[in-house]
């Protein structure tokens, strides 16, 4: 046992249905409990998504602990099946399920047989696997279930696109501004006139993975999802990959010439030097903020950086090498990717902390005391309590994290976006700092405001108490409705009863 | 009633799938670590249940909680670790840490199927550790959000000390003092004891159910306004504060979720429950109040008229959903009573979905419905027991009601095809008991068909393609 307050990477199951849900029309089945499918809520407030979550569950209650599911599942699929008309159902296992060991995959053979949609077991175990490497590995698993099915029926494309064409893989929902930076990445490839053959999962359609071998490339933006798919779809078409993370100046620049290098392997002539230079120069703001007596104002200046290992990386990158700051710490709650993570940030910072306990990235930060934290909304709360801005740069993230406006980390517009989130956070603490040294803003005293200034209402002990009890942020105003409520009546004393007296009539 | 008069139509029950959204019922920890605050709550299971809560908690998580997973690994699981020793471990560093007068240990769905004996080792632990530890099987293959809280009440209920465990604890104090809470209420209020009622002999009446502390005021208020005095609430605001309960004492519940710990103190700890409805809404606790004065042989006075005056007070509200229909899709058990006060209110209601429906404990409240419904001239709703969404879904896009009060997970996808939602967890979390907060409670009912009337006639009420 292990005595846990937080977790940064969620339960396997999330991350199945995290790429299930991505989808268009698939249907995830939940072999869980009565409770455990808050996954759509989550859809339904971080996402606001407009549609149903396409999740269900199928219940695991005493009569399965008793007698084993029996039908219950194959008729939860078979139903859903003909209510929804799913391309595919994906029954997922829980932490609940993986003890009850039930033949899961005997269940999706039954239901096969019914069912007009196909339907598919999630191969993920609870107990060995977070999120991120259950959705890594449930995206391979359809992608693979689908190039094989058509490969079976022989409807599998042999040709590659007449022009140079790319996948964008490992968009996916709940996931860190995910679909701004898919857009991003699509308006990159238009100006480096390529094609997107696919996006996958979010947004597509199963029955179109057959058309995944028909790109010249597959590009994998972020580590946490999709390399498997992209090996696996090098080792079936000989498909290269590119699995740099275009976050950052340099980074952008390094990806896009990766990209030219495969297209030029593959016989088409392209020289993208002349665009990457352009950008950098003029359309990023980046650069020219590198240069600027702004950001020269942070050279030097000490920050923390947290989060999974693609943004955490990118990030501890763009500080050291576009920034000049100096990061002395870089972490990752990834820890199953350390070796990569430790040779990705080798040489841009001080310390490498690999850990998924929370408590001990909050101990680093109290003993390192950066001027800035880059991190995820725990640090965000760290920063709060030791009062150092933090910058929320990685999931886990909440409802604030997913604006409506355009906000993408990838490509140009990204690192424009980074450059405001960053500095903005040291200036704040700047602020901050100087405020302090000079004593603060010139009143520091509130200024009472309206009828409670002056009043001469006595307050009864117990009164007061209760009063005390009401949340601050409205403590004031139950405090001056209640006075006015007793001089009305021209009552002396606010007990407690006068106090919720007053709270009836005049709604204080 | 006798069968001669006008049979107010029956109440329809049924029961569906119990293919339903709800919170699991851990979620209790959230507002029962907060109520009884010398706690600390051990979730015993996994990631799954971890993940619920640290998402459900939203920022409170970050609070520093007194509450943990204790969180299960494989070695758990195929027992190559031993229970006793994990958890005994665990609970030295939580004692050493925070040291708090009790540590409740939830079990989950997991512990129930690897048959762990929390039961079993509570006590062992207990005794070594000189810190009481309280049980609860707060699982989502037995229970719904709420009901958690059932769960942990029941099991605190048996902890409730007897007189004569108390005045050997505390020999100086009388238990009807000992309770903070209570001497708050009765110090120094001299002046307003002349005008109140005097108290009436009465037999000891205990209150079950966590309310915030300035609800339990405003309940504990009222019934002394009658001269009944309350001799502590379960749970009150520190473990060591748990009321005496002893052989014949009276017992009244002030939510609808409470049935086990209802039934706890009737068959174990020998109380009296009043059965009476539930005190939400002016009606409701009007109700509620009465069936406590009846039961203890108190005669209530004035509470016609407090309760025209409170309905008179909320005019302004009850205009926006006079005539409205609502139909509730059932997630945490207030389902009944919150249908009844706004069928009072003028509403009509077709469906009353809810996770679990213990007729005997919600007798009064059903009772008090189908009169309701006999007064305001309207059908009886049908009430569905474990309810099945994606059915409730198709019955809402037929009967195209005026408010559906429902879980977060369909709340915004039928906003997006036109149909008003209320967020029904928001009622389990906000003031809703007493006459005093009928206001809050039309605040939350009507701020939907508000932003109605505040974003009328734009055009954009329905936001899928067709």
């Amino acid at each position: 046992m292990k005595l846990a307050y937080w977790m940064y990477a969620g339960p396997a199951h999330i991350g199945t249905l995290r790429v299930a849900s991505s989808f268009k029309n698939v249907h995830a089945i939940m072999h869980a409990p009565l409770g455990d499918d808050y996954f759509n809520v989550m859809r339904s407030m971080l996402e606001r998504d407009r549609n149903f979550t396409p999740v269900t569950i199928s219940v695991v209650d005493r009569n399965v602990l008793a007698r084993g599911s029996q039908e219950k599942v194959v008729d939860n699929i078979t139903r859903k099946d003909t209510e929804e008309i799913p391309d595919l159902i994906i029954l997922t296992p829980t932490c609940t399920s993986s003890i009850l060991q039930e033949d899961l995959s005997n269940f999706v053979d039954r239901a096969s047989l019914d069912a007009k949609g196909d339907v598919m077991l999630a191969d993920v175990n609870h107990y060995r696997v977070n999120e991120l490497q259950a959705a890594d590995r449930t995206l391979h698993q359809i992608v693979e279930f689908y190039i094989d099915k058509a490969r079976r029926r022989d409807e599998l494309p042999t040709d590659k696109t007449p022009e140079p064409s790319v996948n964008i893989i490992g968009i996916s929902s709940l996931a860190f501004h995910n679909n701004h930076d898919c857009t991003e990445l699509k308006k990159l490839m238009g100006d480096l006139g390529i094609t997107v053959n696919a996006v996958i999962p979010e947004g597509s359609f199963v029955h179109d993975l057959k058309n995944l071998s028909r790109a010249w490339l597959n590009i994998v933006p972020y580590r946490e999802i999709g390399l498997m798919t992209a090996e696996y779809l090098q080792r079936e078409f000989g498909t290269p990959y590119v699995d740099m993370v275009p976050m950052g100046v340099v980074e952008t620049a390094k990806f896009i010439r990766e990209i030219q290098k495969h297209l030029v392997n593959q016989g088409h002539a392209c020289d993208f030097e002349a665009f990457i230079d352009d950008q950098t120069r003029f359309v990023s703001q980046a650069a020219w903020f590198s240069r600027s007596i702004d950001c020269q104002n942070l050279t030097g200046k000490k920050a923390v950086v947290y989060g999974d290992a693609t943004h955490a990386a990118a990030v501890t990158k763009i500080l050291s090498r576009e920034m000049g700051i100096k990061v002395v710490m870089a972490g990752t709650f990834c820890k199953y990717d350390e070796a990569w993570f430790r040779q990705a940030v080798e040489g841009y910072c001080d310390e490498v902390l690999i850990t998924e306990d929370h408590g001990v990235v909050g101990d680093a930060i109290a003993r390192l005391e950066p001027a800035a934290i880059f991190g995820t909304q725990m640090e965000r709360h760290v920063g709060k309590r030791l009062q150092i801005p933090c910058g929320v740069i990685s999931a886990p993230i909440h409802v604030q994290d997913y604006p409506v406006g355009y906000r993408p980390m990838l490509g140009y517009e990204g690192t424009n976006q980074l450059v405001d989130l960053i500095y903005n956070s040291f200036t704040l603490g700047m602020e901050d700092h100087l405020l302090e040294i000079f004593g603060g803003h010139d009143t520091k005293e509130v200024i009472t405001k309206g009828i409670s200034s002056g009043s001469d209402m006595g307050w009864s002990r117990e009164g007061l108490a209760e009063l005390n009890k009401i949340p601050g942020f409205v403590r004031g105003k139950v405090k001056r409705n209640t006075e006015k409520f007793a001089r009305d009546r021209n009552i002396g004393e606010i007990t407690v009863e006068v106090l919720y007296a007053a709270k009836e009539t005049v709604g204080a | 009633m006798t069968l001669a008069d006008v049979q107010p139509q029956a109440l329809q029950f049924d029961c569906e799938t119990g293919n339903y959204h709800t919170f699991c019922p851990i979620s209790c920890v959230a507002w029962l670590y907060q109520k009884i605050e010398d706690s600390f709550f051990l979730v015993v299971g996994t990631k799954t249940c971890g993940y619920f809560l640290q998402n459900a908690m939203g920022v409170m998580i970050f609070a520093e909680p007194r509450y943990a997973m204790a969180e299960l690994e494989e070695g758990d699981i195929s027992a190559q670790l031993n229970d006793y020793n994990e958890l005994k471990r665990l609970c030295e560093t939580i004692k050493r840490d925070r040291n708090p007068s009790v540590i409740v240990w939830i079990g989950t769905c997991t512990t129930e199927i690897i048959k762990m004996d929390m039961e079993g080792i509570a006590p062992q632990i207990e005794a070594e550790l000189g810190i009481p530890i309280v049980v609860a099987r707060a699982n989502g293959l037995d229970y719904a959000f709420t009901q958690g809280e059932d769960t942990v009440l029941a099991a605190m209920a048996q902890r409730c000390p007897t007189k004569a465990e108390s005045a050997l604890a505390n020999p100086t104090d009388t238990p009807e003092t000992k309770n903070a809470f209570q001497r708050l209420l009765t110090f120094g209020n001299k002046a307003e004891e002349a005008s109140a009622t005097k108290a009436v002999d009465h037999p000891p009446l205990v209150l079950f159910g966590s309310l915030p502390d300035p609800v339990t005021t405003q309940l504990t208020l009222e019934l002394q306004r009658q001269g009944v005095t309350v001799s502590g609430w379960l749970p009150a605001k520190r473990y060591t504060e748990l009321p005496v309960v002893d052989e014949g004492y009276y017992v009244a519940g002030v939510n609808p979720f409470l049935s086990r710990t209802a039934t706890t103190l009737v068959r174990r700890r020998k109380a009296n429950l009043i059965n009476a409805p539930f005190p939400i809404g002016p009606d409701g606790t009007r109700g509620w109040v009465e069936a406590i004065c009846r039961d203890l042989g108190v005669q209530p006075k004035g509470l016609e008229e407090r309760e025209a005056e409170i309905w008179a007070s909320v005019e302004d509200y009850l205009k926006l959903i006079r005539g409205k229909s609502v139909f509730f899709m059932g997630d945490n058990l207030l389902e009944v009573s919150m249908a009844r006060f706004l069928i009072r209110c003028g509403m009509t209601c077709h469906e009353i979905g809810i996770p679990y429906m213990d007729k005997r404990y919600q007798q009064s409240e059903l009772a008090l419905l189908t009169q309701t419904c006999k007064d305001m001239g309207v059908d009886a709703p049908r009430i569905v027991e474990k309810p099945d969404n994606y059915n409730q879904i198709q019955r809402i896009h037929d009967l195209k009601p005026d408010l559906v009060i429902t879980g977060m997970a369909h709340a915004n996808p039928l906003e997006a095809r036109g149909i008003t939602t209320k967020w029904s967890v928001e009622f389990t979390f906000a003031q809703i008991h007493g006459f005093g907060n009928t206001r809050d409670m039309l605040e939350l009912v009507t701020r939907p068909i508000r932003r109605n009337e505040a974003l009328n006639g734009l055009g954009w009420e329905q936001l899928v393609k067709a």
